[in-house]
């Protein structure tokens, strides 16, 4: 069932499936090999709630919660 | 090989000129590239060595490493270009790596790009790479980082047949690889370029390139960006062609000129705008950036599979961030860091900038004992040793600066800031790495402006350079002090509470005005550029690195912004001397002070004689001058020029204020004899000058006031340009003014003062 990277649990895994948002805003998330396919993971939450600390192709990225919001994916 | 394509048009008056400017180099120019956190640095020192020079991208304040690396042939010149996930630039900071490897502006094409690659971050890596072989650039890829991948590191000849370049493993720590690396880069150096395509465009993408590439200008072609570089053309028409509709591809995905989202690149020709806006006019963009950038991923995840035995091992970066990033103790461990940080800035700082301090002032006076008073003595002691002086003050603490930040960037912490503290900084819209800059903005501006650097968009840096100014910084509490002991009546609680006041008050209004101008100064408005920042695995910093980093930084701050404050002090210097004549009426000290019976009725003329002087000067009558506007702040003309003196630094106010009160020359916020001289000063109508309303209406002066030259002589080097600087004057004089007429005003009508 598709749904945003923003809800995705704790520590579960998904699939992406598209990126949406402005054109440079989602060049930039594909240059960095968040592409579809690719598989993500939520590892921890800033204390504040806000941003994610993800994990994709070995590396960890932060994100923000309305960043993560335009990752379509799968949960898997 | 064929040089056909030189021919078949004669040169552009433009091409001509290029091809005759960079005659000049001839040693051999070389890249280096790669994505942030790959180990680029420390390979770039170790390449390099001590030939290494730190200067400024022309415009931006993008840090441009160059050295010298020895070849077999002789010497070649080593660029060190900004980290860089992609070469598709969007803002004018991104656009460097791709400029510097296209030779599109500035400097020629270089002759060879090294490309880092992180042996625990492969695809990623390799991405870049692959950009820098279509657009034609002759590659040697540097395999970085894999003593830290171990077992996971691909095979570098595997690797190496890929991705059709030569890729030699290194260790820069140990200068393993090192002449193998040297040795691949000489050979290519003699390599004939070749553009290379890991897939094919689609027929839809096709005609758009076909279209860009023809409206490319001719100084953007292979033919002559390659040309002037090699001096003879080294590459096929093939080639030519495939590195020509990279750039279109480049301008197809970057330019964008219509609707919210407009790109900042500079140096697009209009021509090639317009032509890219038509292109694109009623086509799906998205679809378009989809095919170029999934095209390379698909290549390179079903290729590079094979060479990835296993993911690198992140265990040990994650066992701390499980410390770093804990929800309470991440935080403590966060606000010891910041602690250390601040104390050192603050105490550790302080006695070496006291002892700076002490040393000028005794070399000034061992001058003035030497070459006797007069004019030329005033200016060597007031004006130059004093601006030396005023400059070399902030060394220890742009020293300490730049040391711990090299640090915590280098090991990866200051990425975490940013994780922690980016809920509170977004809600003002500023980046989460203001933070630290914002809290070094209490001990002094100058040094935290210069922390602005650790983030990569210009529209972030200049925001919170805006702000800093606005926190309390350490040269605020002498001023401070001496009005709330002299004028303040009360327990010692309440003084202290009212410091306290004013802390938070210039915490409040900074990140206030943080949030107003992200809503209303044009170039300061949030962009929807994604705030995703990499969080790179924890490694311990190679301390030549990072000590070499801080001696770089900070001899180009005194180089940059030195030479402005110094000029500045000299000219402030100037403005509070001269004209050197005593106001008509005045009694002639000169002959009083020789007959002056005993040393103390000597001194206590020479001081009067020296307020006398300050009042007469150009800056004191512009004291004078200013009055009418400083009035209903309940300023007088002596507080205006206090004001003008405290341009060279906030607590220089105090100093002038004794001279101007005659109470003497080194005086400080604990003299009691000012205080007095404060309490007692009469109005004309005989009222007491000061009452403590008008000392809380000039503490929100100095709160909020740009009274400082430093700061302004260091955004001006920033921002590398006049405009912020100005802006950040008259925003944040237009605010003093404000808010003491409203608190003195206001207060009057309650009935104070």
């Amino acid at each position: 069932m598709p749904t945003s990277l923003a809800e995705i649990a704790l520590g579960r895994t998904a699939t992406i499936k598209n990126v949406d948002g402005p054109r440079a805003f989602r060049r930039r998330l594909l240059e960095m090999g968040l592409v579809p396919g690719v598989e993500v993971r939520v590892v921890t939450i800033a204390p504040l709630g806000d941003p994610l600390r993800i994990e994709v192709r070995g590396g960890q990225w932060s994100i923000r919660r309305n960043e993560a919001a335009q990752i379509e994916v799968i949960a898997s | 090989m064929s040089t056909a394509s030189c021919h078949d048009e004669p040169p552009k008056a433009d091409d001509v000129r290029r091809a005759s400017a960079t005659i000049a180099p001839k040693r051999p120019q070389i890249v280096l590239v790669g994505n942030p956190n790959v180990g680029k640095t420390t390979l770039f020192n170790a390449l390099t060595g001590l030939s290494a020079k730190v200067s400024n991208y022309p415009g931006i304040t993008v840090e441009r490493r160059s050295g010298r690396v020895a070849l077999p042939a002789g010497d070649a010149d080593l660029h060190d270009l900004p980290g860089t996930y992609s070469l598709n630039a969007r803002s004018a900071e991104e656009q460097i790596a791709f400029d510097a490897i296209t030779g599109l502006h500035g400097e020629p094409a270089p002759d060879v790009a090294i490309v880092c690659i992180d042996a625990t971050q492969l695809a990623r890596s390799s991405y870049l790479l692959l950009q820098c072989r279509e657009l034609g650039a002759r590659c040697v890829g540097a395999l970085t980082m894999v003593d830290e991948a171990g077992a996971a590191a691909p095979d570098e000849r595997k690797l190496s047949e890929l991705l059709g370049c030569e890729v030699v493993p290194v260790i820069a720590r140990t200068r393993k690889g090192l002449d193998d690396l040297v040795a691949a880069v000489d050979r290519a150096l003699r390599a004939e370029r070749t553009s290379r395509w890991q897939w094919t465009p689609s027929p839809t993408l096709r005609a758009h390139l076909d279209v860009v590439r023809e409206a490319l200008p001719g100084t953007w072609r292979a033919a002559s960006r390659y040309a002037a570089a090699d001096g003879s053309p080294s590459h096929t028409d093939a080639t030519a062609t495939r590195a020509d509709d990279a750039i279109a591809l480049w301008a197809l995905t970057c330019i964008e000129s219509e609707g919210a989202e407009t790109d900042e690149l500079v140096g697009v020709p209009p021509d090639l705008r317009s032509i890219v806006g038509t292109r694109l006019r009623g086509v799906d963009a998205p679809a378009l950036d989809d095919e170029a950038v999934l095209s390379r991923w698909r290549w390179l995840d079903s290729e590079l599979a094979s060479l990835t035995k296993k993911q690198p091992d992140r265990s040990r970066t994650e066992k701390i961030d499980r410390i770093l990033l804990h929800r309470a103790l991440g935080f403590v461990v966060f606000l010891g860091v910041m602690a250390i940080l601040f104390m050192s800035l603050f105490a550790w700082a302080d006695p070496v900038i006291d002892a700076i301090d002490r040393g000028f002032k005794a070399g000034g006076d061992q001058l003035r004992h030497l070459l006797g008073d007069g004019i030329f003595t005033d200016f060597l002691v007031g004006g130059v040793i004093a601006g030396v002086g005023a400059v070399m003050v902030f060394l220890p603490q742009i020293l300490l600066l730049f040391l711990f930040l090299g640090f915590l960037e280098d090991c990866g912490y200051l990425a975490r800031v940013a994780y922690l503290m980016d809920r509170i900084m977004r809600s003002m819209n500023l980046h989460g790495r203001a933070f630290v800059p914002m809290l070094f903005g209490f001990a002094c501006a100058v040094p935290a402006i210069t922390a602005t650097r650790t983030m990569e968009r210009r529209r972030d840096r200049i925001l919170t350079m805006m702000v800093v100014p606005l926190m309390t910084c350490s040269a605020r509490l002498p001023v401070y002090t001496l009005l709330i002991g002299a004028l303040i009546k009360g327990a010692r609680i309440t003084q202290a509470m009212l410091m306290v006041g004013m802390y938070l008050f210039s915490v409040s209004t900074s990140l206030a005005a943080a949030w107003v101008m992200s809503k209303t100064v044009k170039p300061l408005k949030a962009k929807r550029l994604p705030f995703i920042i990499e969080l790179p695995p924890y490694r311990f910093p190679r301390m030549r690195d990072v000590l070499r980093m801080m001696w770089s930084k900070s001899s180009m701050f005194l180089r940059e912004a030195g030479t402005v404050i110094l000029a500045c002090s000299i000219a402030l210097w100037a403005l509070l001397y001269f004209p050197r004549e005593l106001p008509k009426g005045a009694p002639d000290y000169q002959a009083l002070i020789e007959k002056a019976p005993t040393p103390d009725e000597k001194e206590t003329l020479e001081v009067q004689q020296q307020a006398l002087l300050l009042q007469n000067s150009y800056g004191g009558r512009l004291g004078h001058a200013i009055e009418p506007v400083l009035r209903p702040l309940g300023f007088d003309w002596k507080i205006g020029i206090g004001l003008i003196g405290a341009f060279a630094a906030r607590e220089v106010f105090v100093s002038t204020l004794g001279i101007v009160y005659a109470v003497g020359r080194d005086t400080d916020e604990r003299s009691e004899p000012l205080r007095q001289a404060l309490r007692n000063a009469k109005a004309a109508d005989g009222s007491r000058a000061y009452t403590p309303l008008m000392a809380l209406s000039l503490m929100v002066f100095f709160a909020l006031a740009m009274q400082c030259m430093s700061t302004l002589a260091v955004v001006r080097r920033e921002t590398r340009s006049l405009r912020w600087p100005a802006f950040l004057f008259s925003y944040m004089t237009v605010l003093a003014w404000v808010a003491s007429f409203l608190v003195y005003q206001g207060g009057r009508l309650l009935g104070f003062g």
